[in-house]
């Protein structure tokens, strides 16, 4: 049955029929008839924040915490643009968020009017879809549609653009059970018997190797879940990418770690030396392969990816399975149990053996000092004190980064919350008041590097306005840590720029928004302080100092292979430096 | 081949992009048609578009309208030039855009007729003016407009044949053409699914 109503009111009816609890936002002119709306009603919470970019990453954090789809409110112009950076960090990651945004009237569109840009054109690179509505009895068939395409296939971010012409006027609301799509309806289920020939490859198999990513934490806890069961199965080894880790605990005997460019020794090897590779959920993502020409060379691979333009997009494989990965893995096992098949045991065992050679390596050891806070050892401390909680952690963009995927050990998907693909400094700070709003009782921590934090620093007001108990650990070496690694590696050491001169006093910054401030200088006190952190209820930026040079190893250099992985403790920086071809120079 | 839309040619790489050097770059590049139903919304070719020009893509030549006013549909004709790999790549990337029903390579499935119409104007007197008309003749290009010291002809027919009748028209007086880029459909009974 449908009701006539304002666009405004549509817009918030449709929020809530969706069953959105809270939206992120920012109000501004061409959004003032939703913001009246929002005052009037009390089903969608909104959460104030500071700038855009913060809703946007609140959003996604929101988002990956809970598996829902984020929702932000933005303004038109200003507004719109300034989201941008976060609509392309989730398009980059497969994040579903919607973003509505304010436009000038219908009438002034195209006129250069205040405050008016071409949302719909600057975001459509930037969006897995976007909309602009034009009459108000479109907009609930487009509202519910833009959370189908956010949330269904590869996840990502939708705009909804509204002029505030069609906010004020009357429109018929339809329900979201009315809705289906005219041309977007992603396979889900894979082909069975492309399944039937990957099971039977990896029964073959002699040097196995799972390779995990993001699609397995997307397709929701099910599917980490038949993950594990799947590689329990199997007995093989397990690696998985940055945006995949908790899919797989850290804890399992099966795990290598992370691979990549700051990946484990162990698990780059065994994704260079192994001869099948069942790639679920990742993308192949140039931080992962590497040089692409030497990458993995005596594999056959099988690939599971809901996305059909992932497939082959880099990397070439061999059996290709379009469709979910929790629909896939479920397959899988059906198809493993029913054959039962006989595995190649002596030499599942010799790849084992190698394997807990390379592991014995030890790859991420580091020296530890008395007098200097090590960054690793930080981020060892913050773990073993906050494993046995109810913990999530972001992350901001930099070698504490690295670290924090390498040092801090995810047991449970869902709990890591990072800007992989697009690798935006300042995403950790709104993106964990984005998972506390979700789940206020956590304990939710965002590992962040001194220059990373000022960059969405003003969301702080945030957290202290909505009494969201964020604790901000901030590894502070006074320098932008990976551009100085790099420039060391690469440039001569000529430190051009990167060293963060007159930073503030991060605990003054705290108290002068109203929060609390932590200051760490020492080894020995580290552990205190953490606990200090860890028990106040109230927001906290935790300055802890760190040794100001040190690096972020293993590495692969730009433009080298897996097995051509530098190690941080024995590597001279003019050696690393002559390891780097002109080649591999002009790469990101 | 004179482009009716170019986008992103010249400096465009030539392989699917990957930071880290292309498997191989032996690959010949191939010039393929695509034929892809869309529904005809606001902004659907400047996402087709966007995708190409994101992407490094070629475009040799577009052609679009709506072919079904009842369901909104438009089919987009794209002539592009890629290797294997990325002709690979530009479908599945096309597919995977929202408003997109059904793509289709022409050139892979085999078997289809291309057309191009194009309306050239040629000026010149006397002598010329009659080896205008007579080249048109043999190409069977239409007169459609004429004054005492010009033509335009219409002319429909493969790209190959209307390059030529440019190529012809050069030294009689050719002053301007409009081309509408390759139209195609495959042969026999079966239509393409939306």
């Amino acid at each position: 049955m449908s009701q006539e109503m304002s666009g405004a009111e549509i817009i918030l009816k449709a929020l809530a029929d969706q069953g959105v609890e809270h939206i992120f936002g920012y109000p501004g002119g061409a959004v003032l008839p939703i913001y009246d709306e929002i005052f009037q009603q009390d089903k969608v919470k909104h959460i104030l924040v500071r700038h855009e970019q913060g809703a946007a990453h609140a959003a996604e954090g929101y988002a990956r915490s809970t598996g829902k789809c984020g929702v932000l409110l933005v303004t038109s112009g200003p507004g719109a643009t300034n989201a941008v950076t976060g609509l392309t960090d989730a398009l980059m990651d497969s994040i579903p968020i919607l973003c509505i945004t304010g436009q000038v009237p219908t009438h002034l569109v195209g006129s250069d009017a205040f405050q008016e840009c071409d949302t719909v054109g600057i975001t459509r690179p930037c969006t897995k879809h976007n909309y602009l509505v034009k009459d108000a009895n479109d907009l609930a068939r487009v509202m519910h549609e833009a959370f189908y395409v956010a949330t269904h296939g590869r996840p990502g971010p939708v705009v909804v653009d509204i002029p505030k012409d069609v906010q004020f006027a009357k429109g018929k609301y339809i329900g979201p059970a009315n809705i289906q799509h005219k041309t977007y309806r992603p396979r889900v289920k894979g082909d069975l018997a492309t399944i039937r020939e990957a099971v039977e490859l990896m029964a073959q198999a002699k040097r196995p190797i799972f390779y995990t990513g993001g699609g397995v934490i997307n397709s929701g806890r099910k599917a980490s879940n038949l993950l594990r069961e799947l590689v329990r199965l199997t007995g093989f080894p397990i690696t998985s990418t940055l945006m995949g880790l908790g899919a797989y605990p850290a804890s399992d005997r099966q795990w290598l770690g992370m691979l990549g460019m700051h990946g484990t020794y162990e698990a780059n090897l065994a994704m260079h030396e192994c001869d099948v590779m069942i790639n679920i959920g990742a993308r192949f993502d140039d931080r992962i392969t590497g040089r692409i020409d030497q990458f993995s060379p005596h594999s056959r691979r099988i690939h599971v990816d809901i996305d059909p333009a992932s497939i082959n997009k880099t990397v070439r494989v061999d059996i290709p399975i379009i469709g979910d990965c929790g629909h896939v893995i479920e397959d899988m096992i059906a198809i493993w149990k029913d054959r039962q098949p006989a595995l190649d045991k002596a030499a599942l065992e010799a790849w084992w053996g190698r394997i807990r050679k390379w592991q014995a390596r030890d790859c991420l050891r580091y020296r530890k000092n008395k007098d200097i806070i090590m960054p690793q050892y930080a981020i060892e401390r913050l773990y073993a004190l906050t494993k046995d909680r109810n913990t999530y952690i972001t992350t901001e963009v930099g070698q504490h980064q690295m670290w924090a995927a390498q040092f801090y050990r995810f047991e449970e998907p869902n709990r890591w919350m990072t800007s992989g693909g697009l690798g935006t400094m300042g995403y950790g700070l709104p993106a964990s008041v984005g998972v506390q709003v979700a789940h206020p009782d956590a304990l939710v921590i965002d590992i962040a590097g001194d220059a990373s934090v000022l960059m969405t620093m003003q969301e702080m007001s945030t957290a202290v306005q909505h009494r969201l108990p964020i604790k901000i650990f901030i590894l502070n070496n006074q320098y932008m840590g990976m551009v100085r690694q790099w420039q060391q590696l690469l440039h001569g050491n000529r430190l051009s720029e990167s060293y963060m001169d007159s930073l503030p006093d991060f605990v003054k910054l705290a108290e002068a928004y109203g929060c609390v401030g932590i200051k760490c200088e020492k080894p020995s006190e580290l552990d205190d302080a953490i606990k200090k952190m860890i028990s106040v209820d109230r927001p906290v930026i935790f300055d802890c100092r760190v040794a100001s040079l040190a690096n972020c190893f293993p590495m692969i250099p730009s433009g080298k292979a897996h097995h051509e992985m530098l190690l941080g403790d024995d590597v001279p920086d003019e050696e690393i430096e002559q390891s780097v071809s002109a080649e591999g120079r002009v790469l990101v | 081949m004179d482009a009716t839309a170019k986008q992103g040619s010249g400096t465009a790489p030539q392989q699917p992009a990957s930071a880290y050097f292309m498997e191989s770059r032996k690959q010949a590049p191939e010039t393929h048609i695509l034929c892809v139903l869309v529904d005809n919304e606001p902004g659907v070719l400047a996402r087709v578009i966007g995708l190409f020009a994101g992407r490094g893509y070629n475009i040799e030549s577009l052609t679009v309208s709506e072919t079904s006013h009842e369901k909104h549909v438009s089919r987009i004709t794209i002539v592009t030039t890629g290797t294997p790999n990325v002709l690979e790549q530009i479908r599945a990337q096309l597919e995977r855009l929202v408003p997109v029903h059904s793509v289709a390579d022409l050139t892979v499935i085999g078997n289809s007729v291309e057309r191009e119409l194009a309306l050239v104007k040629v000026t010149g007197k006397g002598e010329k003016r009659v080896e205008a008309l007579r080249l048109a003749e043999a190409f069977r290009a239409r007169v459609i407009d004429a004054t005492t010291e010009s033509f335009i002809f219409e002319l429909t027919g493969k790209v190959d044949k209307i390059e030529q009748f440019i190529q012809l028209m050069i030294p009689v007086g050719l002053v301007e053409v409009s081309r509408t880029g390759i139209a195609a459909i495959s042969r026999g009974p079966e239509a393409m699914k939306l």
